[in-house]
């Protein structure tokens, strides 16, 4: 009998101190899980994936510190942009445990729908491109956090540079009816009416919807001097063309939705000349630009990283560095995340308000000029040498 | 209004009429000869499209840079091939089951569908993103006063005009046309004439595929883009054509396709809604419409069909 006892505490022993032995050997390199949430399939996917690409080019840089406490490991899921999909992983991320941070989303329709799912589970969430101002300033969490800018400023600057150095007057508006669009166009139409410009008439169209040529030739008949759209890039790229199929002359103005490769590539020449607002300078032009577009392109990606993959590599390596400091701990980052002040990253400094929103919006004036989007103080047509429509 | 918007108003209308009308046309042809629904119909027209495109890109490999020899190319590869695949669908998916009820055939083609546009998302390179098609057609424009015009607007119009007329002539006055319309009259009693039924149906088949391989080149050629999607709306609302003009009338879903499209367009001219109700408009102008004409608007007074 003792005998036995004896044995079998001599087994425990020995399970004890293997298992204490693994604990160790994982402490040395805990491998902790964050959830990458975008459009990577559907029509918005080439933002998706650049985004993506960004996100994880983050952890492997990260994985490559020999001084880091943790290693990364991203899950990458795909909310097709649409609201129904991205509720499903949002839940399906922020259920799981393991994933200490969620950085989600580039649609603002499905960032607004997946709020409540983040708050329900206490999931930290660092939103990498969204715009919408709901997601943030709708009511104050402590789970929503922002990178990118809310899309109140583009419109406000958007506003009073076209009105007053372009001196355009006659507005016409098209707008997807998705949240997003709804919002820009509010936004803008509420900032153009402090300045002389005016809007001649709006048209709220479907976010897949396919012929425009009924709106488009009641817009030609109001004869406006510029368009203004707010909605993404195929839907952009759609109405250039059948723009262009009615001979409509009038100069088109996108929003921070239609930055990107995507629609210079997708509209051609038509692109030309197309005005937009994004939210930061051009990345290459950051202090620490420089570095990221480099990593980048050694990682020979097949997309590019697109308007906002800078944002998404921002949010991923703000997640990191704040497990490094408090750990895995949901609990922790989120206390840790409402304390960021003037954190260092590569589209400048970040510092979240009571909100979670990041208060340092670089409004920069973009423009298409052959064929690439260009800083607007950059370009030919800041100089005069080449005129936008109509100027 | 001046009289260059009414017209362009007009003539947009005129072109999605045209390839509304161009999908019905598919739908009565094939309720008309086998009483059924094919709604895989749709997923076809988007399936010719990429056809086409891959065609265009496959010569564009080949340095065949002559836009007239990528066109003839792309429209041959084209229609042969949805002809072909809409004859293979009704030889070995709806001729089987033709004794059994209805609704197993139209639940058979709709899966059918499915199959072909989950292939297209899931197989053509980026399948799931809209790509770009290529302008085959001359792009002129002509300005009269408002009204612009572009060439290809207008060949698109003339060549869906002509097939639909085309398709009209080889119904109305050709042998195949007779057998087709004897087939949807009587299909026992011209077998007892000596009319091959089964050849009948699968040249009637490959003709609606055809016709919907056109309808999706045109979609792609008007739009500059096709999506693996394109179909689906495009089907219903060609379905929805064909049934408020008369399911088995030629005439009948002519009427519907350009109505459908007038509709459209004047809910964005006419009436003070956002332009994204334009469909629900559209579709409830056709419940009312149904409610009224259950048997659409040329609806079948005699037992002739087609």
């Amino acid at each position: 009998m003792k005998a036995i006892l004896g044995k079998k505490f001599g087994v425990t022993l020995v399970c004890a101190a293997l298992v204490a032995g693994f604990t160790c050997a994982a402490n040395a390199a805990e491998t902790v899980k964050l959830a990458f949430i975008g459009p990577l399939t559907g029509s918005n996917s080439a933002h998706g994936l650049g985004g993506r690409n960004s996100a994880e080019l983050a952890v492997k840089l990260h994985n490559a510190k020999p001084d880091s406490k943790y290693k990364f490991e991203l899950t990458s899921l795909d909310d097709e942009c649409k609201p129904n999909v991205g509720v499903q992983v949002a839940t399906r991320a922020a259920a799981d445990k393991n994933i200490a941070v969620i950085i989600p989303h580039y649609c603002s329709a499905v960032a607004v729908a997946t709020v409540d799912v983040y708050t329900r589970f206490t999931a930290p969430v660092i939103v990498w491109a969204a715009v919408h101002p709901d997601i943030t300033y709708k009511r104050k969490t402590r789970e929503m956090h922002r990178v990118s800018a809310t899309l109140i400023n583009q419109n406000k600057v958007a506003a009073q540079f076209l009105t007053g150095d372009q001196k355009y007057r006659r507005w016409a508006a098209i707008y997807d009816t998705t949240d997003y669009g709804k919002s820009m166009f509010s936004y803008f139409d509420k900032f153009l009416k402090e300045t002389p410009g005016q809007m001649v008439g709006t048209f709220g169209v479907g976010a897949d919807q396919q012929d425009f040529n009924a709106e488009l030739t009641k817009i030609k008949e109001l004869n406006p001097e510029i368009i203004y759209f707010a909605g993404l890039t195929p839907l952009g790229i759609r109405l250039l063309n059948q723009m262009a199929r009615l001979g409509i002359t009038a100069q088109f103005q996108g929003t921070s939705g239609i930055v990107g490769e995507a629609f210079v590539k997708g509209a051609g020449e038509l692109a030309e000349g197309t005005v937009a607002m994004y939210d930061n300078p051009p990345v290459e032009k950051l202090p620490r630009g420089k570095f990221f577009v480099t990593e980048y392109a050694k990682q020979k990606y097949n997309e590019t990283f697109e308007a906002y993959g800078p944002y998404a590599f921002t949010a991923t390596t703000l997640a990191m560095d704040i497990i490094e400091k408090v750990g895995p701990d949901r609990a922790k980052i989120l206390d840790a995340l409402a304390n960021v002040k003037d954190y260092d990253s590569i589209v400048g400094k970040i510092t979240f308000d009571d909100y979670g929103q990041n208060i340092n919006p670089t409004t920069t004036k973009y423009v298409v000029q052959d064929g690439k989007w260009i800083d607007w103080d950059d370009s030919e047509y800041k100089t005069g040498k080449r005129k936008l429509k109509g100027r | 209004m001046d009289i260059g918007f009414i017209g362009q108003h007009i003539w947009n209308g005129v072109m999605l009429g045209v390839i509304y009308a161009m999908v019905a046309v598919g739908f009565t042809l094939f309720f008309g000869v086998l009483d059924v629904i094919k709604f895989s119909h749709g997923d076809v027209l988007t399936l010719g499209a990429f056809v086409g495109l891959a065609t265009y890109l496959g010569l564009q490999r080949l340095d065949v840079m002559s836009p007239f020899a990528q066109l003839i190319a792309v429209l041959a590869l084209s229609i042969v091939s949805m002809a072909f695949l809409g004859a293979l669908i009704a030889r070995y998916l709806v001729l089987p089951l033709r004794n059994a009820p209805p609704f197993i055939t139209l639940l058979i083609t709709l899966m059918v569908g499915t199959v072909i546009r989950e292939s297209i998302r899931l197989f053509y390179p980026n399948g799931s993103n809209p790509q770009a098609f290529p302008k085959l057609l001359p792009t002129e424009s002509w300005h009269l006063g408002s009204f612009t015009l572009r060439v290809d607007t207008l060949i698109l119009v003339v060549v869906g005009v002509a097939v639909i007329l085309l398709v009209h002539m080889l119904v109305n006055h050709t042998r195949l046309g007779l057998a087709i319309r004897a087939v949807a009259q009587d299909s026992e009693t011209a077998r007892v004439m000596g009319i091959n039924f089964r050849w009948v149906v699968l040249a009637t088949f490959g003709l609606g595929s055809g016709l919907a391989a056109i309808a999706g080149l045109m979609n792609g050629l008007y739009y500059s883009e096709v999506y693996f999607g394109n179909g689906t709306m495009l089907a219903v609302i060609g379905f929805s054509a064909a049934v408020i003009g008369g399911l088995g009338n030629i005439y009948g879903a002519i009427l519907g396709g350009f109505l459908f499209a007038a509709i459209q367009i004047a809910t964005v001219v006419v009436l003070p809604l956002p332009s994204a109700y334009k469909d629900v408009v559209a579709f409830c102008v056709v419940i009312v419409l149904l409610a009224f004409k259950p048997t659409g608007l040329i609806g079948e007074k005699s037992s002739e069909r087609v």
